[in-house]
């Protein structure tokens, strides 16, 4: 029962970091860049829709969707802004600046008066209520989450395999001067998968908020989504939510069984291995170059 | 007879289910300049890469200087004195042109790291050789001018000469070169044959090519070898192999066909 | 302009090109030989800082600017060095048996942790080095007999043979020692095969190894020197900051290497150095120009975060050369003065094409 428990605690958390890998995989296979602002964006989404919550005072279904609005412009912004001018530089750059912008970010929100400091929770409708089934004590966080997750997955799934525009995405990312020349409007693309990106982040942080409260330093979580997206392979969205919940379920489970500090490095002990058994990942392609 | 400085047998590579080379076998004589001829999709750079071990063949095998050279990793190629240039252009774009000479004469190194680390006279005297060696090169093809630019810079012509020239610092006994005028006008490819000849003559170097302008084919080829879908087509003299029925057949259609070349009467 | 009439191949591959430089670099060197003296103890303790973090910034250069491999968790390394010493000292050590222990331990760890490089490149060694970096802190805080743990591990001041380097002067001069080192090492690596291996590898592999470079050997021997430099300015960190513990080394750290190279101009000696003295002087600058924004603003502890981002940010996209490239453009354009153009160093526009293919 316990193992049970333990297991779909850890898909929860598991379909947190395969979103936030989702995020990750969308924008790697549109323009081939790494951004290292997930998980930073997701944070701005949580404090989007507590700001809107509380403050503001909008009722819940209105204030998510609008929190998911506002983080895709801001998506859309931050593409527009800063990511479309350094295309086309070695992808070590554009790594930094991703870093740049996650600071930017996370140092902003630390600097807004009374609530950039303290931690806060999420008045969701769902707080705190459980499901029972049988012997098993299901939190409907985390079955939200699960289920979120789900939905989302299918939908995007559907927009790559049988729409121009995920096609458009492909074509750009593996070569951005021919899918100009083939008359795709790569820009705007570009724009579009950030905007996504980040509508798919603050998703994440809505949906993780009621577990971790709502704080500047909730990022972080993000960098076991690379672990994730490593695992599942980077170019495969599938293999991000598959990532995500192997992680998340392997750190449920070694924070019961094994000695204490595993958890915090179980991520990424299994990415390793991955590394070395399958380096492009569960579903990853292997691409070579040919000359 | 002497022995072939390279001889291929029966090489067979499959990617998957396409076959792309199917039980080819020649041998390069010494001194000689083989061309390899073949529409494209033919397989010729493909045993390219099989013989700088870029590919591994799923059948056959390769013996270079009678030693056995599929057992070899691709770095080890060099050193056994095989060097090649790339179809598309494979040089070091943030360095300039003499620090891609210089790395061509990697494999003749004689020092070791902690040497190099602490620039004793032995690593200098190394350096100062080296350098002479790819002024030399750079003497043979008319490098100068683009010595200190920087590659990316430079335009697609001296590109592909400094792609030769960084073989030729290799100092190789066998020189691989993938379609060494594709992309070169005229004037260029004139110089290009004429290199080529000097390669032979002058160097002493042995020269597997593949080509697709038949002119140049013709000026410089000892031998050519015609392949077609994986297969060998012809192998011979360059007139023997131009006038072969099976390779007219595989470039510009069969005979049968011409007909419908054929102007109709007004 | 000045313009070097070369009559000798020697000319070259000298480390100092012509009187100029001698003259500007002979000034810089008396000028940090008497430092002591010229700068306060407060300067002159940030001055040490700077050298420490230049050495490290020399290791990630060589591995991330000149070989290519991409190092998010450099950080494990500068901690391993750090805690090495640390210990060795403690135990007695005489000081330079303990400083190449520190460095060659780090270079150890930097083979095991080079290890997937020979596998994986780009973005996939990037999480590899970042979940080495975790894995090595994670340790460093558990291995308590060692290290101390979470509660911290002072370290005793440098001694060897009964002389004991307690004065900032004397601690100065060594590692001012140790950074001219450092630096003629890697400065004679690159203009040596080994240095070009390297270049070749992040250029094109495939080229590389039909040149005859074995690139599992090279990459490995990257990631050793890497390290081991990391190590060895770990070592003389610990003993300049006494007190060492295991969030010191965490990936906010890493990143900040990271910063100092790519700020400071990736791919160039001369930025490591750039980087350094950029790394140490922000967080003064931000300290002094806080007392000009407002309150809110000013006392905030995300105002840091804010204008590291906003530099780092800034400098990918205005000069991605960074603070050499920009020094290069300023004395170009008064060496050349008043036929500088604008456009002079821009490269050309690149699309983006797929690195996977690589």
């Amino acid at each position: 029962m316990q193992f049970i428990q333990l297991i779909i605690s850890g898909a929860a958390q598991g379909c947190i970091y395969g979103l936030i890998a989702l995020g990750f995989v969308l924008i790697y296979k549109a323009t081939e860049t790494v951004t290292f602002a997930q998980g930073d964006l997701m944070m701005v989404g949580a404090f989007g829709g507590l700001v809107l919550m509380t403050i503001v005072g909008m009722p819940f279904w209105i204030a998510v969707p609008s929190a998911i609005a506002a983080m895709a412009l801001f998506g859309m912004f931050a593409e527009r802004l800063v990511i479309r001018p350094v295309l086309g530089q070695p992808q070590f750059s554009i790594v930094m600046l991703t870093f740049g912008i996650a600071f930017i970010v996370r140092g902003l929100i630390t600097m807004l008066p009374v609530i950039g400091t303290e931690t806060h929770t999420l008045p969701v409708p769902y707080k705190d209520m459980t499901l029972r089934l049988g012997e098993l004590v299901l939190a409907y966080e985390q079955l939200v989450i699960i289920g979120a997750t789900a939905v989302l997955c299918l939908g995007l799934y559907a927009m790559f395999r049988y729409t121009k525009l995920g096609i458009a995405m492909q074509a750009s990312s593996q070569n951005q001067l021919a899918a100009y020349y083939m008359g795709i409007p790569v820009q705007r693309l570009n724009s579009l998968v950030w905007g996504l990106a980040a509508a798919v982040a603050a998703i994440a942080g809505l949906l993780l908020a009621p577990i971790t409260f709502v704080h500047a330093n909730m990022g972080f979580i993000g960098l076991k989504a690379f672990p994730a997206a490593v695992v599942g392979g980077f170019g495969s969205l599938p293999g991000a939510i598959v990532g995500g919940l192997i992680i998340g379920i392997v750190e449920s489970l070694s924070g019961f069984y094994l000695p204490e500090g595993f958890k915090d490095i179980a991520p990424y002990i299994v990415v390793l291995i991955m590394l070395w058994i399958k380096p492009n990942g569960l579903f990853g392609e292997k691409l070579r170059k040919k000359v | 007879m002497s022995e072939a400085l390279l001889s291929a047998r029966d090489l067979t590579v499959r990617f998957g289910g396409l076959v792309a080379v199917n039980k080819v076998s020649f041998d390069v004589q010494r001194g000689e300049v083989f061309t390899l001829i073949g529409p494209n999709g033919a397989g010729k750079t493909t045993v390219f890469n099989l013989i700088s071990r870029i590919y591994q063949p799923t059948a056959g095998g390769i013996r270079f200087e009678g030693e056995d050279l599929i057992a070899q990793p691709p770095h080890a190629v060099a050193a056994l004195g095989i060097a090649r240039t790339f179809q598309n252009i494979e040089l070091f774009e943030f360095a300039s042109v003499l620090q891609n000479l210089l790395i061509g004469t990697h494999t003749h190194r004689r020092t070791n790291l902690w040497q190099d680390m602490l620039f004793t006279g032995a690593a200098r005297k190394a350096e100062l050789h080296a350098r002479r060696k790819a002024e030399e090169v750079i003497d043979f093809l008319g490098l100068q001018r683009h010595r200190d630019s920087m590659v990316a810079g430079l335009p697609y012509g001296v590109r592909k000469v400094v792609e030769l020239a960084r073989a030729l610092c290799a100092e190789p006994k066998l020189l691989l070169l993938d379609e060494p005028s594709s992309g070169l006008n005229v004037e260029e490819t004139e110089d290009m044959a004429f290199w080529i000849e000097d390669i032979q003559s002058d160097l002493g170097i042995t020269v597997l090519m593949v080509e697709h302008d038949m002119s140049l084919v013709s000026k410089v080829s000892d031998r050519v070898l015609a392949m077609n879908q994986g297969e060998v087509l012809a192998l011979g003299s360059p007139a023997e192999v131009q006038a072969h029925p099976g390779v007219i057949e595989a470039y510009l259609g069969s005979t049968d066909d011409l007909s419908s070349l054929r102007r109709q009467p007004a | 302009m000045r313009f070097i009439f070369k009559t000798d191949y020697d000319q070259d591959i000298r480390l100092v090109k012509h009187g100029g430089q001698a003259f500007w670099y002979g000034l810089l060197g008396v000028a940090l030989l008497l430092a002591p003296w010229l700068l306060s103890e407060y300067l002159l303790a940030q001055l040490i800082f700077v050298l420490i973090y230049a050495v490290v910034g020399l290791g990630l250069m060589l591995l991330a600017g000149f070989t290519g491999q991409f190092s998010i968790g450099h950080a494990a390394f500068l901690g391993v060095g750090a805690y090495t010493q640390a210990v060795l000292a403690a135990a007695g050590w005489p000081f330079p048996l303990a400083l190449a222990c520190a460095a060659t331990l780090s270079a150890i760890v930097g083979i095991v942790v080079g290890l997937p490089a020979l596998r994986v490149k780009g973005i996939y060694l990037g999480i590899a080095t970042l979940a080495f970096g975790f894995i090595v802190e994670e340790g460093m805080a558990r291995w308590e007999s060692v290290t101390g743990g979470n509660a911290g591990l002072h370290v005793k001041d440098p001694s060897f043979f009964g002389w004991t380097l307690n004065t900032n002067v004397e601690f100065y001069f060594l590692c001012l020692a140790v950074t001219v080192l450092a630096t003629l090492t890697i400065l004679n690596l690159l203009r040596s095969p080994t240095g070009r291996a390297f270049v070749a590898i992040r250029d094109s592999e495939i080229s590389a190894q039909s040149m005859g470079i074995h690139l599992a050997r090279y990459k490995t021997m990257s990631f050793a020197l890497s390290a081991g430099l990391a190590g060895l300015g770990g070592a003389l960190y610990a003993h300049k900051i006494k007190f060492l513990s295991p969030e010191q080394f965490s990936i906010i750290q890493s990143i900040d290497l990271l910063l100092m190279v790519v700020v400071g101009g990736l791919g160039s000696v001369h930025g490591v150095f750039f980087g350094a003295i950029f790394l140490i002087t922000m967080p003064q600058l931000i300290a002094i120009g806080k007392d000009y924004l407002p309150e809110s603003v000013g006392q905030s502890p995300g105002l840091q975060l804010v204008v590291y981002g906003a530099v780092l940010v800034a400098f990918v996209m205005f000069e991605p050369h960074g603070l050499y490239g920009r020094w290069l453009k300023i004395r170009t354009y008064l060496q050349i003065f008043p036929f500088y153009r604008a456009g002079m160093f821009k490269r050309q526009k690149a699309f983006q094409k797929s690195d996977r293919l690589k």
